[in-house]
């Protein structure tokens, strides 16, 4: 069993909800992808090379200063129920994970995380630097990874084209190599069906969404995570500038459709929400989908003044560790233990509990 | 829906743009759409990679892959056939190797083939350092040590660059 502990904040300071618009974006997340110029790229790479890219990378990192006290992660040499443990607080992608259900774990195949920031080593690229921040903070978490970014750059030689730019395993990171996501929550939108018409909007500008657990995962709890589809012709703070407009709009439209639900269903609303809280305050089972579309619920009564008693913080913990590895850990069973419903449905109502107990 | 441009042909491209902080959307017809030098993003962004690897198919047929020399990449041996099927390139010199149909790739992904971002060769990779190096570089750590806050990393760069002066 790995230690969390280990990690500042286990590695969760993104769900504080202490960041900007926090009542509506969760966390903002930047990624650059970079290869080292004289190893092939990552389809093409044995294990001894993948072993010589990870010395070489974190002895770069070990001498840098925002990874100089990184926590190492070799998800090759950790069990399955430990990689989903990472995966699930967002601080290794399902691939590095080897949680696709074809997939297998990369030999090789590591994290390396100090606070806000890390590198996935010996994911699709060599490098897959990354950061994670509370709410809305598409410029605080750029800054960060650009300055990782620069110290790493000064240690290692990246493959770099002087029309391309930096290359990629994959030509749709080429360029910048940036991908900049925010997890946004937009309950309105999605009970005023509002929220294909605006979905396709973004995708006409060069916006792509996906759920809660990046590519290729579900939309649940009405999470989306918008980012930014292209990576090559435009700067990365027009990258960044163009999301964070389109973000901003989609917020405001968010807020728009809450204020129509409460204008012409009140009632209707008002049900809605306290039903959701309801259920998690007293239901005996939860599955996890269900948890999900209950704590949006209640997110979407908190956030329009409804429901006085909860904090985002709260719902944002409770997002974490009702997931299936985060609470088989808890409870010190199996994830695909069969009463692990019945588990979930206790932990939800002692943390409500304790919280409501607290605040009156 | 006919074209905003020409007020002819059927629109078929939808085009939204931001100008001035408002979004508008241009409905095109292919050819002004082609005039104008869009292409639709939202009919691209699907599977871009996929439409474009299906199209590639179409220019070489699967039942002539005719391994010509040149036809692979010199550095790691991956060939377009293998780009094809798995959608990674094997190498960095790939895109040397097959940079005419990567370009055209990359044009249709990303709108352009030109980097505007940070360039690697002016923050440059590690030169042997000499003193001045050493010196200018543990002041950029100190910076960035103190910048975020980690001070007791700041007084150990700060003794280093006493014994270095
Ligand atoms: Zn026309
Ligand atoms: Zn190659």
């Amino acid at each position: 069993m790995i230690d969390l502990s280990l990690l500042t904040d286990g590695g969760v300071g993104w769900l504080d909800a202490s960041g900007p618009s926090s009542h509506l974006i969760l966390s903002t997340r930047i990624r650059l992808a970079r290869n080292l110029a004289d190893h092939v790229f990552q389809g093409r790479t044995s294990e001894t090379e993948r072993e010589e890219i990870l010395t070489v990378v974190e002895r770069a990192a070990r001498d840098s200063v925002l990874l100089r006290r990184a926590t190492k992660f070799r998800l090759d040499r950790l069990d399955r129920e430990d990689r989903q443990l990472l995966h699930e607080r967002h601080l290794v992608s399902k691939e590095l994970a080897g949680l696709d259900p074809e997939g297998r774990v990369r030999s090789g195949a590591t994290l390396l995380v100090q606070d806000r920031i890390g590198v996935m080593l010996n994911e699709e690229d060599h490098l897959r630097i990354q950061g994670l921040h509370s709410g809305f903070a598409l410029e605080a978490a750029y800054a960060e990874v650009d300055r990782l970014d620069a110290e790493l750059g000064q240690r290692l030689a990246f493959a770099f084209h002087p029309e391309f730019g930096y290359l990629t395993s994959c030509p749709t990171n080429v360029g910048t190599g940036l991908r900049a996501s925010v997890l946004i929550h937009l309950p309105g939108l999605v009970l005023t069906k509002e929220i294909s018409k605006v979905l396709q909007g973004l995708a006409q500008v060069g916006l792509t969404f996906r759920g809660l657990y990046g590519e290729g995962s579900e939309v649940v709890g009405n999470f989306f995570q918008l980012s930014n589809q292209t990576t090559l012709g435009s700067s990365e703070g027009e990258l960044l500038d163009h999301l964070g407009k389109m973000v901003r709009q989609v917020m405001d439209y968010e807020e728009q459709a809450r204020q129509v639900l409460l204008r012409d269903a009140p009632a209707i609303i008002e049900d809605k929400v306290w039903r959701a809280y309801g259920l998690l305050r007293y239901a005996r089972a939860l599955s996890f989908e269900e948890a999900m579309n209950l704590l949006s619920g209640v997110r979407l009564g908190v956030g329009v003044n409804l429901i006085p008693d909860v904090g985002m913080y709260t719902l944002n913990k409770l997002l974490v560790y009702t997931q299936p590895a985060h609470l088989a850990v808890a409870e010190g069973v199996s994830p695909t233990e069969p009463d692990l419903p019945f588990r979930r449905a206790r932990f939800v109502r002692k943390v409500l509990e304790s919280e409501v107990g607290r605040r009156g | 829906m006919s074209c905003d441009q020409c007020r002819e042909r059927e629109a078929v491209i939808h085009l939204t743009q931001i100008v001035n902080e408002q979004v508008t959307t241009l409905h095109l017809c292919e050819r002004c759409a082609a005039e104008k030098g869009v292409e639709s993003p939202g009919a691209v962004a699907k599977t871009p990679l996929g439409t474009f690897l299906a199209a590639m198919g179409k220019d070489a047929p699967e039942q002539t892959p005719a391994p010509r020399t040149g036809e692979s990449c010199a550095r790691c041996g991956a060939s377009l056939q293998d780009f094809r099927e798995s959608g990674r390139l094997g190498c960095s010199e790939c895109y040397h190797s097959f940079e005419t149909p990567l370009r055209d790739l990359l044009r249709r992904l990303h709108g352009s083939t030109h980097h505007m971002g940070e360039r690697y060769a002016e923050r440059g990779p590690a030169t042997p350092s000499n003193g001045g190096h050493q010196e200018a570089d543990l002041r950029e750590q100190l910076r960035l040590a103190v910048e975020t806050e980690n001070f007791e990393l700041a007084a150990e760069l700060r003794d280093r660059l006493r014994v270095a002066e």
